[in-house]
């Protein structure tokens, strides 16, 4: 779950035109009531493939692809590509008249190196949307496109820096984060609509400054959409999505509030079967932070989960994964080592 | 001892304090003009650097497409293949009864711009931008304005706004300008992704235009803050004359002082410290009370400077002064440094005084007359090197080295050429007085030449600019006379008021003229197209500087174009050359017309090529000539009959009263300038003269020994100042219709794109004479009263006195 995006799309009203404003209150943002806009209801089933496009009377919605990717000589990779849908009013219109904003994010991660870039477009132009039969995502360019069923997709994206052009397809089925979809994110019920598929396999070429590179490699695509935001008090997140060697998968975050943390999550069996964490049942605790772009941020991390027999240690494959984009935050590829071993994503916000 | 020679110095003032008054005006004279000028400048130019930076862009390359808007789809293409651009649509339209300057843009494409980015800190702001019926952000007059006019998106104040402009979404501006689907031009961001097609294989039917180093009214305007700060270093050098001339004075009567202080043991080096101290405080006290005095004059002028720049260039100016830190240091740092330079001779001259010699004035003579020689031979040149650079150097710049090479060179020739006529004089007049006289004057004249020099310039200036203005007025109303051909101009709300107004209107007027106007980019810059229709009063009255046979029938015909001096002249548009206006859309020069007063390019063609050639041409404007009905009644019916506001109709009288109140405001501050050079001038000749005055005595004395009265003497001084002021003003003359010359047929072309005819006027030189002639009567009045009055006791000191 990403729950940055309720903050980044939602200040994205307030941040796109100026410099950052990453200091701006989340607390008050979080306060505002989402008027005129539909909210997610626990039991509504989520249909296919309509609900792969764009939901315009939810607030906020997103597709989020995020891959771990090895080099022909073993060296690891990250890459992102992020599509957020921001409404500035609910429903559709034509033209420049529409109140749908469009925000992509796309980044590529070394060890060594963080490149990425950011854009921005008004929706009922035609610079950026999504469809369905078949699918597609775009904004620009950058493009996610595919079958219906989002099994075999290829993904386009490319900065002043770097460029990647993948193929995806799935090995196993889209999984219902929550109950059946329907994600809570707060103690005060706070949700949104939720699903992901977790079992891509990847090949394709990414691009770096120092030439092209054959890779290979596993990706995550979330989806998600909702009109709630945050609880008051909360004030950031870190959130985790890790494929262990064995098959099993885990997607889990914390979000960080004065009236405590509030932790919860998915165990993905193998053969794709999930299972939702109950409250509180995952522990995340930062064992070593550093400074990335000028913020303190937990690079490694101890995860455990009783439950599914899980304790782990998280590290970041390269600390400096900062995203500088208008509302920044810290996004990269990570290791997993323990009593399971692994790869994932690790998203961190709300570090000053 | 030091604090003795300080009361001494002080004491001096303390005995003169006409003198210290003199100097300390000269100083804030000098300081004022400038300061002000500069003040004027400044505020102006951060007005411009406001318009741009507001846009943020003018130095980002652009894509246009020629004589068209681009599609939006043709953006959205360019985007999905990958290229970052930023789209703008900008125009001109009426809201309420103010028309305005619309400026669209994508505040989430665009690059950070000042007046958005105040919104960020109001999360409510870009929602009602971008959706929920839109924002428009307008300086605080205009916001103002338009609250109260229904049917407009939410209005906002903001003072980052250029005045006359409305920023606001592209969504809302294409509903504002009726232009759905268009775009002007697309700015090119600076970061774009690797790996892309070029542009002129995606799109090569658009047009990259590089970005501007500089924006475009920063050059249109050069010329006028030329001329303004021409003014300003005129006024400054007329203002030092005064200086130069009292501290000359100051040293020359406090030299025996000197004299007794560095006998006393005072060291010169001391001495010449304390001296140095005290010009530099008075220099900081004459400096403070000129930046008063230009703060004050700045404010006054800077209202109708700011009419002149949006009347004449359509550059925008707020009317506000702000005070700014630069401008104060600057200006005292120009009275030290001029005081400083006008007493270096002084403090010179006195610290290398022997210490018991004498002054001479003869010796001081004598060295003006080698110099004098040198002087005439540098004028010659520095007209020359201006004539050289007119050829040389195109446009504005050359125009204006011509100017001052001309102006220097004059001043420069004035005494070596009133030395000649003095001279020539001389032999001319019998009897001993009368020779006496000229010699007398001759031998003054190196004293009084800078202050003569100083006359020369401020007449020169006022004949040459009173010259142009006068000129351009003329010609301007006479313009007006024909331009405005019909009885009565009427705004429409919207196409279908103006049509039902012109189906109201058809049964009772003599001729309706509907007056339909689109922008085309034409040679490169924003273009006004005008449809007309065929009507006797164009055919009769159109101020056609150019044409060719049966232009009007071509134009109305749809097979040539008309298009004015502005257009002609930047883009060589004379009859027989063709005007592309669109792709696709290239008609031949009929005929160019004068169009004074619009900064930018214009073409009338006939309706039904307009339209056919332009989209959403609004149709609600219209010339009503009234034939037999009174206009005023069909203005009262019209507003009954549609409900308009008073501002969307006037009259003919009406129009013409306006735009010469937008003349006249233009040249307001030409004309306060002019006044205030002569004033200092005549300062200047006062100044001069009470100088010489104490230098005068021994040579006086002798005449007066010989019989003449001390009233015949005085008499005489008084006709030896006018006869001087006459004879510079005499000169003056030619000079100031050269410089009109240069100013009508080089500046004017240069800076405004059209030329004038010249005309005379003989009564203004003759009232101008007279004001030269009061002014050297008024300041020789002064010593002459001395003189009148002078014990004969001086008089015959000056022989006790007489080694």
């Amino acid at each position: 779950m990403r729950v940055r995006l309720l903050l980044a799309l939602l200040s994205l009203v307030s941040t796109l035109i100026a410099a950052p404003l990453r200091a701006q209150g989340y607390a008050g943002l979080g306060s505002t009531a989402a008027q005129g806009f539909a909210t997610p209801e626990r039991g509504v089933p989520l249909v296919f493939p309509r609900d792969h496009g764009p939901h315009p009377d939810y607030r906020i919605e997103w597709w989020y692809l995020t891959a771990n990717l090895t080099g022909p000589d073993g060296t690891p990779y990250g890459i992102q590509w992020t599509l957020f849908r921001s409404a500035l009013a609910p429903g559709e219109a034509r033209g420049w008249q529409s109140p749908q904003i469009w925000m992509g994010h796309a980044a590529a991660t070394s060890a060594t190196d963080h490149h990425f870039a950011e854009r921005l477009a008004r929706g009922g132009i035609g610079t950026a949307g999504v469809k369905t039969a078949p699918f597609e995502a775009w904004i620009d360019d950058w493009r996610m496109a595919g079958d219906d069923g989002l099994s075999n997709l290829t993904l386009t994206a490319r900065g002043a820096e770097f460029a990647y052009d993948l193929r995806l397809s799935a090995l196993g089925p889209i999984v219902l984060q929550g109950d059946r979809g329907y994600s809570v994110k707060s103690a005060d019920g706070q949700a949104s609509y939720y699903y992901s598929q977790p079992h891509y396999r990847i090949e394709g070429t990414l691009t770096l400054p120092s030439g092209p590179v054959t890779v290979t490699g596993q990706g995550w695509l979330d989806r998600e959409w909702s009109s709630q935001p945050l609880a008051a008090d909360q004030s950031g997140w870190d959130w985790f999505s890790l494929s262990f060697d064995d098959g099993a998968r885990l997607m889990g975050f914390r979000l960080r509030g004065t009236r405590g943390d509030f932790t919860s999550g998915t165990w993905i069996a193998a053969d794709g079967t999930a299972t939702p964490l109950s409250p509180g049942a995952l522990r995340a605790e930062p064992l070593e932070w550093r400074t990335a772009s000028g913020h303190r941020v937990p690079v490694r991390w101890r995860l455990t989960l009783a439950d599914h027999d899980l304790d782990v240690t998280i590290a970041a494959l390269n600390p400096s994964a900062w995203m500088g984009t208008r509302f920044s935050y810290w996004e990269g590829p990570v290791t997993v080592s323990g009593n399971r071993n692994g790869r994932g994503y690790l998203e961190m916000t709300g570090y000053d | 001892m030091r604090r003795a020679a300080l009361q001494a110095l002080w004491s001096h003032w303390r005995r003169h304090p006409l003198q210290l008054a003199t100097l300390l005006a000269g100083l804030a004279l000098a300081t004022a003009l400038w300061s002000a000028v500069q003040a004027i400048n400044a505020e102006a130019r951060a007005s411009y650097a406001r318009a741009t930076a507001q846009l943020g862009v003018a130095a980002l390359d652009r894509l246009e497409a020629p004589g068209g808007p681009v599609p939006l789809a043709r953006y959205v293409a360019l985007r999905r293949a990958g290229w970052q651009l930023s789209p703008i649509l900008e125009g001109r339209a009426t809201l309420g009864d103010q028309r305005l300057r619309i400026v669209g843009l994508d505040p989430l494409s665009h690059p950070p711009m000042p007046a958005v980015q105040t919104l960020a800190s109001d999360p409510e702001a870009l929602p009602q931008m971008i959706a929920q019926g839109g924002l428009m952000l307008a300086p605080p007059d205009l916001a103002a304005a338009l609250r109260d006019t229904p049917g407009l998106p939410m209005v906002r104040a903001s003072a980052e706004v250029p005045p006359g402009m409305v920023l606001t979404d592209i969504g809302v501006a294409e509903r504002l300008l009726h232009r759905e689907g268009q775009i002007d031009r697309l700015l090119i961001l600076p970061d774009q992704p690797m790996g892309l097609q070029p542009l002129d294989r995606l799109a090569p039917d658009l047009h990259r235009l590089p970005g501007r180093e500089g924006a475009d009214t920063a050059r249109l305007t050069d010329s006028f803050h030329l001329n303004l700060t021409a003014f300003g270093l005129l006024s400054f050098a007329v203002g030092l004359f005064i200086v130069h001339g009292t501290v000359g004075l100051a040293f020359e009567q406090r030299r025996a002082m000197i004299r007794t202080l560095r006998a006393l043991g005072l060291p010169m080096r001391s001495l010449t410290a304390l001296m140095l101290a005290e010009l530099v405080a008075l220099a900081l006290i004459g400096g403070g009370i000129g930046l008063v005095l230009g703060y004050l004059v700045a404010a006054a002028l800077l209202p109708d400077v700011a009419a002149t720049l949006r009347g004449l260039y359509g550059a925008p100016v707020a009317g506000g002064l702000s005070l700014r830190p630069v401008w104060v240091l600057g200006g005292l740092g120009m009275a030290i440094a001029g005081t400083l330079a006008t007493g270096a001779g002084s403090l010179w001259r006195g610290a290398h005084m022997p210490i018991l010699a004498a002054p001479g004035l003869q010796a001081w003579a004598e060295r003006a007359h080698r110099a004098a020689r040198l002087q005439a031979l540098a004028g010659v040149g520095l007209i020359a090197a201006g004539l050289l650079a007119l050829w040389l150097i195109p446009g504005l710049i050359g125009g204006f080295a011509l100017l001052a090479g001309l102006m220097l060179g004059a001043a420069l020739l004035l005494p070596p050429v009133l030395g000649l006529i003095l001279t020539l004089g001389r032999r001319l007049v019998g009897g001993v007085v009368g020779e006496w006289l000229w010699a007398d004057m001759r031998a003054q004249l190196p004293g009084i030449s800078l202050a003569l020099m100083a006359l020369l310039l401020a007449l020169a200036t006022n004949i040459g600019v009173g010259t142009m203005v006068k000129s351009f007025r003329l010609t301007f109303v006479g313009w007006l006379d024909q331009r405005l051909v019909a009885d009565l101009y009427v705004t429409a709300r919207d196409d279908a008021q103006g049509a039902e107004i012109a189906r109201w209107l058809a049964p009772r007027v003599a001729a309706v003229l509907p007056l339909r106007e689109a922008e085309f980019q034409i040679a490169g810059a924003p273009a006004e197209v005008y449809g007309v229709v065929d009507d006797v009063s164009y055919r009769d009255h159109w101020p056609l500087i150019r044409h060719s046979a049966a232009g009007w029938d071509r134009v109305l015909t749809g097979q040539a174009a008309f298009v004015n001096e502005q257009l002609a002249r930047r883009a060589g548009l004379w009859p027989g050359a063709e005007v592309r206006i669109a792709p696709g859309w290239a008609l031949p020069v009929a005929g160019v017309y004068s169009d004074y007063g619009n900064p930018s390019g214009q073409v009338i063609v006939s309706i039904p090529a307009l339209l056919a050639h332009a989209r959403a041409v609004p149709n609600r404007r219209f010339g009503i000539r009234a034939g037999a009905l009174p206009v005023a009644d069909l203005m009262r019916d019209l507003q009954t009959q549609f409900d308009l506001p008073a501002a969307a109709l006037i009259d003919n009288a009406g129009l013409k009263a306006r735009s010469l109140a937008v003349f006249d405001k233009t040249f307001v501050v030409t004309g306060a300038l002019n006044l205030l050079t002569l004033g200092v001038a005549g300062f200047a000749i006062l100044t001069s003269l009470l100088t010489l005055w104490s230098l005068r005595l021994p040579q006086i004395a002798p005449v007066w020994a010989l019989g003449l009265t001390r009233a015949d003497l005085a008499r005489l001084e008084i006709g030896r100042s006018l006869a001087l002021a006459l004879l510079t003003a005499l000169l003056a003359l030619p000079l100031g219709l050269a410089l009109a010359w240069v100013l009508l047929k080089v500046i004017n072309v240069q800076a405004f794109g059209w030329e004038l005819p010249m005309s005379l006027f003989p009564l203004d030189w003759l009232r101008l004479l007279a004001l030269a002639l009061l002014a050297a009567g008024l300041a020789a009045a002064l010593p002459a009263r001395r003189l009148y009055r002078l014990p004969p006791s001086d008089l015959l000191k000056v022989f006790a006195n007489a080694r």
